[in-house]
Order: structure tokens, then C-alpha cells, then sequence
């Protein structure tokens, strides 16, 4: 494999910086809130930068190829190094994940979650970011483990401590569950180093060597890690601990959630799981489609049975993800480039969605959908945005859902390697009527939130004898404020522009997916 | 003429100072503390402890020395009985450590309850002392005599709150426990004497290679691995540990779930890689299911406990369990990385777990309660204790980059390493167990972080100084070998006790 060194410490100092975020913020007093939050988005920002300038220094033209390459020793005994890379599948998340920290960072300036303590919360979400980063540019099975478990801790906290109700259930669902998952993906990892006899656990060596191994090695193996990716990702029926986690998580939590480590697993299935073991990818791709397609009418089935809109949102990142798989599954270039695509889109569409969530809720302080309505009157602005990211969602042809959704279920007509044409056939038409209810659920999440007269609970004319608790007669009801703007402004604009002009995308990650798919065709006989 | 009748009839052997200096400064240091002690004034007695973490670090400079200048002089000496080798050295340099945090860990909790110190330090380092001669012996006698010089003592320690009861009940469990253990070991190497006709380690080793191994030798093999396994607290012989662990003063429960179990399986790695490898049928199987109770019924059970300790005691049977487990595959190919996996565990495993437990005790000293419930709030009036407690906790289970994870990676990669149908099975088992154990350690976390205050009491906590070097000689062990594991990696590569094998 051939790999591009130039400025190889970009990749590092990109990774670790916030790390110097964190060093400075233990020296400030927790009481000096502001200091944290400054911190928070200049660290968020300056990192942000280096990935900009690693976006700039990258060489489109040969996007297969790893750059910024770098490789020294690291646990020398076990044969694992500190060997990282970036190349066209890794580069669109390795960045997104940058963007999402720093618009998160600054929607916390004003959407601090009530439980306080913004030096904790802002110090976990920096490290999340180094864990995030790191996943994505680790080009070596220990080091991947390592990031891929950084992320744990942070999110458990972030969603246990700042989260809602039913907060210490949630977090510890999602906890156990990705822990079970990585403890038999760090077994399986293992298993493959060992029976490839491979010299180190560099992605590269493991990818050479592992296509060699028996085909039914091969198949116990991507069974361990289709465990360890699918729970992260989820996939039905690993899902359960999603909606929990989305619905309890803070805003800044479900959006991060959402829109990056949800792909930690898609990541894995493509950088890893396949290349590595082609002969086990090909056994398992019907498991993988089929689950993916149960997915996506599962997924789309709940969001209709949902009475609260983020638990909506949340199922529907279920079928969204579906779609991801579904593409992965069908082991083609069209498929996986569509997948990754499609990791991105959700990221964003559905980041923004969380957003939305995490604003109406600070407005109405409820999220159930039968006691919104009327939001394009009370709030203009806000009610198209949620309309536009709705469309997104629900895969409008010109926005960046479609791109992700089209081409996956297209892909499914000719699936690669001889994978049974029928088969994928009719996953195909189910997965095309699951779009329909895709556009289903958010039309009438959209319409029964959006449309309408205001609910009089909120319009400060209610009788105020009937006065629950959180009734405070919309007292907080207000379009969207400068700070959301500047959050929010970004990912509208990628939505828009990767919609309209998906090539963009599409040409970087393109060359590094076929060299993917030819390796993965080598492997199989 | 008596003189020269000596000389003739006995030969004084050729002893080599060097090698046994951490041992002699040892010996030394315990006469010190011992004579000092009666003359001291009782103000003055907090000097003891000063005086004894001297005698510590003092016993750690001839390691170093031994380390550094390595070769012919760490050859045998006795005969080959007692060895001064690589493996020798890194168990040693950990007993000295471990005995160093214990010191700074006791130095308060002695003084503010009036305990007897001196006498104390003095019983502490004996019985490090005798872990030290543990990591040397290679000979049954040996082996079973440093045992004792390092339970004894340990038995005393944990009735050191004479005045309650269950401190009390802690000591004499212990005492009745680790008596009846050392019968049943000692009649296991009684029967491995008599069938093999000889004491020495290697020499054992090369009679039981021969052949089939007799009734009488399957017997011995069980019996003697049976005895270590009560001091490593393996389920079913962990009966005492919990009871003792809560019940013995917070130091002397941190001393025994570190330092006298590394010290168990210290002598448990040279008993097996020296003297029993050549019994593969009997020892495999009985380790595989010792390891698989050990770690699920530990954990099973710590699941349900309130109280800290007890809950950290259950952990560390089940932390034993994964210790045992690379041994179950130590007759196959994998037998270096299983014993680089066991070595490499008892190294981490100790600072995380001594770590934890000096939070429990600069806690403890403000809520005085050893109930899990009272860690509510940690967060909010003392976060430093806070996120120390969390990195402790997360690298117990596992979690990286912080220290355990590369223990626990170690040894599953001496299972998958062996291949075997056994071993997958043994290492799906414990995989399911990391995730059991992260649910209790989670359970402690999501006190700290997330419930308030059980009394609404805000204060913050004072942490004494020698806790305070404590927890940063732990904390800075768990982050930077979690994070740069090659820094200790290389001290497992021990290829004197491997040798033995053939490989």
C-alpha cells in the first residue's frame, strides 16, 4: 500500500489539541463558567482550524492512497504501533467530527443543560473529540480499540449527569451495551492478529494477510465484530439502547451521538470488518441486509408509535442507519460510497434534528408532539428550519439525505460477489417502501407540530386554574436566537450544498472505496 | 583446634551480598523500626512511618543495582533454590512499591486512631520481607516459609482494630482460613516430596515430566495449586476475603488485595512454570474452571454489595479470576504470553487498586461510612477525588487508555494465542464478565457524578499529605502505563522461568 508522509503531524496535533483545552481548564475554578465556555470554543475552534488545514494540504487527486501517514513505536511487545492515516473514506468524517464539536461548543454558550458545572461538561466533550478524531485516523487495531473506547467514558457521563429523567438507566444501558459489544470485537480483533500470524495489528499487514485465513475462521470472526460495530451503529435488533440514550442524552450528547459515533460502527464494518475478512463479509452481507432492511421498517414503525419528538428522532436514526447498512451490505462500490455518504447526510440532517429537539424543548419545556402546534405562527423561523431538516430526513431529491438513501437502495438491484440477486432484490422494494414511511412519520411529525393554531397552554391567554407544573403559558417561546444561527448556519449550508452538488463528496471518497472493493474481490475466490 | 575442626567439617558457601542486599537492608530496616520503637516517645512515634517507607525505598536501590548490572551476578545462589533473576527482580521491585503506598496510606489512619505503630510497621515489613524472599525462592521449602513470614504477620494486621469486632472477626477468619490452606499445601508438597524425592523446583519439574503423572502426583498438583488458590482468593476458597477485607483497617485491606495476593500468584507462577508443567493434564483443567468461577461468581456477587469495601473486595476475587486465567493455557504455546499476561496484570492491578482504595480512604475520613451510597456528590464538593476515583474505577474495568486495559488485553491474548477450543471458550466468558464488572464500578461512578450528597453535607475534603503522595504515585502509575504500556511491558519478558520449558 502506498502512503503519502507529508506533514505527518498534522493528523496527530489535530487529534490530541483539545487535549490542551482540558490541561487549561483544570487550572480555571469551576465557579468561572464563562472561562469554560471560552476555552471550550477556542480549543473546539483551533482544532477545528488544523482540520481545515489538513483539508487543504490533502491530495484530492490520489484520495486512496493513506496521507499524512505517520508510524512509530507504541507497545512494541505486542506488536501494535502508533500508526495513523487519512484517506478518502476516513477524511469527510475525520472532519465532520471536528465541525460537530465546535457548533456544539457554541450552542452550549447559551444551551448550558440544567444541571451546570460547564468545566465538566465542556472537559468531556473535548475528550469525546479526541476519541472521535482518533478513531477515525487510526490506522492500527489496538489504536482503533483504544479510541473507539475513549468515547465510552465521556458520553456516559455526559448523558448520565446532564441528561433528562430517566438519565442513570440510560447511560448505563448505552455503557453496557457498547461495552459488551467492544469486549467481544477485542476478541475477535485478537483472534485475527493471531490466526493471520500477521506482524503487527497495522490495518495494512491485517488486510493482506487476513483474506488468506480459512473461510470459516473468517466467518467466526466478522461474527465477533459484526457484534462489537453492530451494537455501536445499532443495527436491529442491537438497537434497544438508542432510544434510550438519544431521549435521556442532552442536546449537545444526542447531537454528538448522532452524528458521529453512531458512525464509529459504519466505520468499522467498511475500514475494518471487510477489508480484513472478505470471505466472512460475503457470508454475513444477506445477515447484514436483511437486519438493515428489518431495521429500517422497524425504525420507521416506532417513529410512527412515538408520542415524544426527540424518541421520533431517534427511531428514525435506527431506519436511517438501515440504509447505511443496507448499502454496505451489497459490498459494491456504489453501495459503500452511498453508505458513506449517506454517514455523513444523517450526520448532519439528524445533528440538526437534535438540535431542533433540544431548542423546543428549552422553549415549551415538553417535547410531546400532541401539546406542540402552531410553531410556524409562534415561531417563523424555526418552524422552516425543522421543516427543511425534516425534508433532509425524509430523503427530498437536492438535499443530502437523498444521496445517502437513493443510491443504497439502487445499489441493492446488483449486489456484488454473486450475494443472491432475489434476495437483494426484495430487500430493495422493502427498503424503497420504507422510504415511504419515512416520509410519512416526519410529514406528520411535521404537520402536527408545525401547522395549526398555537396550543392555547402556550399562548399566555390559558386559564391558569388548570396550571400544571411545567406550565408557564409560553413564557420562553421565542424564534431563534443569534447564538442558533451560528450553530445551526453550517450544517443547513452542507445539507444544501452536498444536496445540490453531491460530487463533491462523492469524488473524494470514490477512488479510496474502489481500491476497497477490489481488495475485497481479490480476497474472494 | 575447634576452629580448624570447623573448617574442615564446614565449608561457610560463598555467599554473593549483592544479590540478597534488598533482603538484608530489609532485615536490617525491621531491627531498626523494632529498637527505635521502645525508645521513642509516643509523640514521636510518627517517625515510625517515616523511618519505615525509608527502609522501603532503601531495600529498592539494590533492585535497581541488581537490574542494572545484571548477568553473573544475579546467578543462583543456594544452589539454584533461591534465584536472583529478571522475574525475581520485577516482583520484588513491586512488593517494595506496594509496601511504600501502603506505608504513606497508614501513616494517618494509625495515628488518628491510636493504634499501635510501631509495631505495626514492623509486622508490614516483615511481611513484605517475606514476599520479597517469595519472588526469589525456588524451592519448596523456601517457597512454603516465605509464605508464612508474609501471612503471618498479615493475620495480626488485619485484627489491628482490637477494640471492634469485626476486626476481630476479620483476623481470626483470616488466620483460621490461611492456616487450614497452608496444611493442605503443605501436604500437597509433602506428596510431591515423596514422589519425586526431592524439594528443588526444577528438579520436580524434570521427575514429574517423565511419564504419566502417578495418582499420587495428580493429588499433589491439586492439593498444592488448592492451597495457593486460598491466598489469591480464588472462588471457591475466597470465603474469607470479603469478610476480612471489610473488617481489617482500610491499609492492611489494600495490602492484601494487592500485595499479599501478587504474592500468591508469584509463588503460584513458580510453583507452575517450574516444578508442576510437566502434570499438563491435571493443572489445565482445574485452573480453567478455578479462573471461570473466580471471575463470574466474583463478580455475580459484587454486583449486589453496598458497602464499598466489600464490594471492591468481591471485585478483586473476580480481577483474580482474570489473573488466573492466561495460566489455564500456560502448558500450550502460549505459556510466555501467559506468563507475561500474569505478571503484567499483577503490575497494573496494583496501583489502580491501591489508588481506589486510598480515595475510599480520604472519603471515608470525612462521611465516616463505608457505604457505596456515601459517595454521592463527590463531584460537586470534591471533584479531584472525584475524577480520581473514576480514572481508578474505569481502569479496573478495563476502560482504555487507562492502565488495566493492557493487563486485561494481555491476558486475552494469551487465550487466543493457546487457540484452543478451551480457551475461546474460557476468554467469551470473560468478556462477558468485563461487562458485568463495568456495571458495579459503574454503579460507584454514578454516585460520585451524578447523585447529590446523601446529608446535604458540602463541605470539602481535607486529604493529608502522605494520602496525597499516595494518589499521585497511583494515579500517574494507572494514566501513563495505561497510555505507554512498553514502559512496563518489557519487564514481563522473562524468559528465565519459560526456559524450563523447553521453548
Amino acid at each position: 500500500m502506498q502512503t503519502l508522509t507529508n506533514d505527518n503531524w498534522l493528523l496527530t496535533v489535530g487529534t490530541f489539541l483539545p487535549l490542551v483545552g482540558v490541561a487549561l481548564m483544570m487550572f480555571v475554578p469551576a465557579s468561572d463558567e464563562r472561562a469554560h465556555k471560552q476555552i471550550g470554543i477556542v480549543t473546539s475552534a483551533a482544532t477545528l482550524a488544523i482540520g481545515i488545514w489538513t483539508l487543504l494540504r490533502f491530495d484530492f487527486d490520489q484520495s486512496e492512497k493513506l496521507q499524512f501517514f505517520a508510524d512509530s513505536e507504541w507497545i512494541t511487545v505486542i506488536r501494535s504501533n502508533y500508526t495513523i492515516g487519512l484517506d478518502g473514506i476516513s477524511l469527510p468524517l475525520y472532519v465532520l467530527s471536528m465541525v460537530v464539536t465546535l457548533l456544539v461548543m457554541i450552542y452550549t454558550w447559551d444551551n448550558m443543560p440544567d444541571a451546570g458545572n460547564p468545566k465538566s461538561f465542556i472537559s468531556l466533550m473535548l475528550v469525546l473529540q479526541v476519541g472521535m478524531a482518533g478513531s477515525f485516523i487510526a490506522q492500527d487495531l489496538i489504536l482503533f480499540f483504544v479510541f473507539f473506547e475513549v468515547v465510552l467514558l465521556p458520553m456516559y457521563f455526559m448523558i448520565g449527569v446532564w441528561g433528562g429523567d430517566d438519565r442513570q438507566y440510560a447511560s448505563l444501558k448505552f455503557f453496557l451495551y457498547t461495552m459488551f459489544g467492544s469486549a467481544l470485537m477485542l476478541v475477535a480483533f485478537l483472534a485475527l492478529f493471531f490466526q493471520t500470524g500477521a506482524e503487527s495489528f497495522s490495518f495494512h499487514h491485517l488486510a493482506e494477510a487476513g483474506a488468506l485465513i480459512d473461510r470459516d475462521v473468517q466467518v467466526w470472526i466478522f461474527a465477533g465484530m459484526f457484534i462489537g460495530f453492530a451494537v455501536k451503529v445499532p443495527m436491529f435488533p442491537f438497537h434497544t439502547w438508542l432510544p434510550d440514550a438519544h431521549t435521556q442524552a442532552p442536546t449537545q450528547g444526542s447531537v454528538i451521538l448522532a452524528a458521529i459515533l453512531l458512525k464509529l460502527g459504519t466505520y468499522g464494518f467498511v475500514r475494518i470488518a471487510i477489508p480484513m475478512l472478505p470471505q466472512g463479509a460475503k457470508a454475513w452481507a444477506p445477515v447484514i441486509g436483511i437486519l438493515a432492511v428489518i431495521g429500517i421498517i422497524y425504525g420507521a414503525l416506532g417513529c410512527l408509535a412515538q408520542t415524544d419528538m426527540k424518541r421520533l428522532i431517534a427511531f428514525s436514526s435506527v431506519a436511517h442507519m438501515g440504509f447505511v447498512m443496507l448499502g454496505i451490505s451489497t459490498l459494491t462500490e456504489f453501495g459503500i460510497n452511498a453508505a458513506l455518504f449517506g454517514m455523513v447526510a444523517h450526520g448532519l440532517i439528524t445533528g440538526m434534528l437534535f438540535f431542533l429537539a433540544g431548542s423546543v424543548k428549552h422553549r415549551y419545556h415538553t417535547l410531546e408532539i400532541g401539546r406542540l402546534s402552531g410553531m410556524l405562527i409562534q415561531m417563523p423561523r424555526l418552524g422552516w428550519i425543522l421543516g427543511f431538516a425534516a425534508m433532509a430526513s425524509l430523503g427530498l431529491p437536492g438535499l443530502a439525505g437523498f444521496w445517502g438513501e437513493f443510491p443504497a437502495i439502487l445499489a441493492a438491484y446488483n449486489p456484488n460477489f454473486g450475494l443472491d440477486v432475489t434476495l437483494y432484490r426484495t430487500l430493495m422494494v422493502i427498503a424503497a417502501l420504507g422510504t415511504v414511511l419515512a416520509a410519512a412519520y416526519l410529514l406528520w411529525l411535521y404537520q402536527r407540530t408545525a401547522f395549526g393554531r398555537p396550543n392555547p397552554e402556550f399562548t399566555g391567554t390559558h386559564s391558569v386554574g388548570a396550571a400544571a407544573a411545567d406550565d408557564h403559558h409560553g413564557a420562553d417561546i421565542h424564534d431563534v436566537t443569534p447564538i442558533e444561527w451560528i450553530a445551526w448556519t453550517p450544517f443547513l449550508i452542507a445539507i444544501v450544498v452536498f444536496g445540490v452538488y453531491p460530487q463533491l463528496m462523492f469524488d473524494v471518497m470514490d477512488p479510496a472505496v474502489t481500491a476497497l472493493v477490489e481488495r475485497v474481490g481479490a480476497g474472494i475466490p | 583446634m575447634i576452629t580448624a575442626l570447623l573448617a574442615q567439617a564446614w565449608q561457610a558457601p560463598t555467599i554473593d551480598w549483592h544479590a540478597i542486599a534488598p533482603e538484608l537492608v530489609l532485615v536490617v530496616g525491621i531491627n531498626l523500626v523494632l529498637f527505635i520503637d521502645l525508645w521513642l516517645d509516643e509523640s514521636k512515634k510518627w517517625a515510625m512511618a517515616t523511618l519505615s517507607g525509608m527502609v522501603l525505598l532503601g531495600a529498592f536501590v539494590p533492585v535497581v543495582t541488581l537490574a542494572v548490572v545484571g548477568g553473573d551476578v544475579r546467578d543462583a545462589i543456594f544452589d539454584g533454590r533461591y534465584m536472583i533473576d529478571e522475574y525475581a527482580l520485577v516482583m520484588k521491585g513491586l512488593f517494595l512499591l506496594v509496601g511504600y503506598v501502603v506505608v504513606l496510606m497508614s501513616q494517618t489512619e494509625l495515628e488518628e486512631g491510636g493504634y499501635y505503630q510501631g509495631e505495626f510497621y514492623v509486622l508490614l515489613l516483615v511481611s513484605i520481607l517475606g514476599m520479597v524472599m517469595m519472588a526469589s525462592s525456588r524451592d519448596l521449602l523456601s517457597v512454603f516459609v516465605a509464605l508464612e513470614l508474609l501471612s503471618i504477620p498479615a493475620y495480626m494486621m488485619a485484627a489491628w482494630r482490637k477494640r471492634d469486632p469485626k476486626s476481630n472477626e476479620a483476623g481470626v477468619k483470616y488466620y483460621l482460613l490461611g492456616v487450614f490452606a497452608s496444611g493442605v499445601l503443605l501436604y500437597g508438597m509433602s506428596l510431591l516430596y515423596g514422589t519425586t524425592g526431592t524439594t528443588k523446583l526444577t528438579e520436580i519439574g524434570a521427575a514429574l515430566a517423565i511419564g504419566d503423572p502417578s495418582v499420587m502426583q495428580v493429588l499433589a498438583v491439586v492439593l498444592v495449586i488448592t492451597g495457593f488458590a486460598f491466598k489469591i482468593s480464588a472462588v471457591p476458597f475466597h470465603t474469607w476475603a470479603p469478610d476480612t477485607y471489610q473488617g481489617a483497617p482500610t491499609p492492611v485491606t489494600a495490602f492484601l488485595s494487592v500485595a499479599s495476593k501478587a504474592a500468591g500468584f508469584t509463588a503460584l507462577l513458580t510453583v507452575l512454570y517450574l516444578a508442576l508443567h510437566g502434570a499438563t493434564g491435571v493443572h489445565e483443567p482445574y485452573i480453567w474452571v478455578l479462573a471461570a468461577l473466580t471471575m463470574t461468581i466474583g463478580n455475580v456477587v459484587a454486583l449486589r454489595q453496598t458497602n464499598i469495601v466489600r464490594m471492591l473486595a468481591y471485585s478483586s476475587v473476580s480481577q483474580g479470576g482474570f489473573i488466573l486465567m492466561p495460566l489455564a493455557v500456560m502448558a500450550t504455546d502460549a505459556a510466555e504470553s501467559a506468563l507475561r499476561a500474569v505478571v503484567i496484570y499483577l503490575l497494573i492491578y496494583a496501583f489502580s487498586n491501591l489508588g481506589a482504595f486510598c480515595v475510599i480512604m480520604a472519603v471515608a475520613r470525612k462521611t465516616r461510612s463505608g457505604e457505596i451510597s456515601s459517595f454521592g456528590g463527590l463531584m460537586g464538593y470534591a471533584p479531584g477525588l472525584g475524577v480520581l476515583m473514576t480514572i481508578f474505577l474505569a481502569s479496573l474495568a478495563g476502560i482504555p487508555p487507562l492502565g488495566i486495559w493492557i493487563a486485561k488485553l494481555q491476558s486475552f491474548r494469551a487465550l487466543i494465542d493457546a487457540g484452543s477450543t478451551a480457551a475461546y471458550a474460557l476468554a467469551l466468558i470473560a468478556a462477558v464478565n468485563t461487562v458485568i464488572a463495568a456495571a458495579y464500578y459503574m454503579r460507584v461512578l454514578r454516585q460520585i457524578w451524578m447523585a447529590p450528597a446523601p446529608d446535604g453535607d458540602t463541605s470539602p475534603i481535607v486529604v493529608p499529605p502522605p494520602i496525597r503522595l499516595a494518589l499521585a504515585i497511583t494515579a500517574g502509575g494507572t494514566v501513563v502505563l495505561g497510555i505507554l504500556p512498553g514502559l512496563v511491558l518489557r519487564f514481563a519478558d522473562l524468559p528465565d522461568l519459560t526456559g524450563a520449558l523447553g521453548l
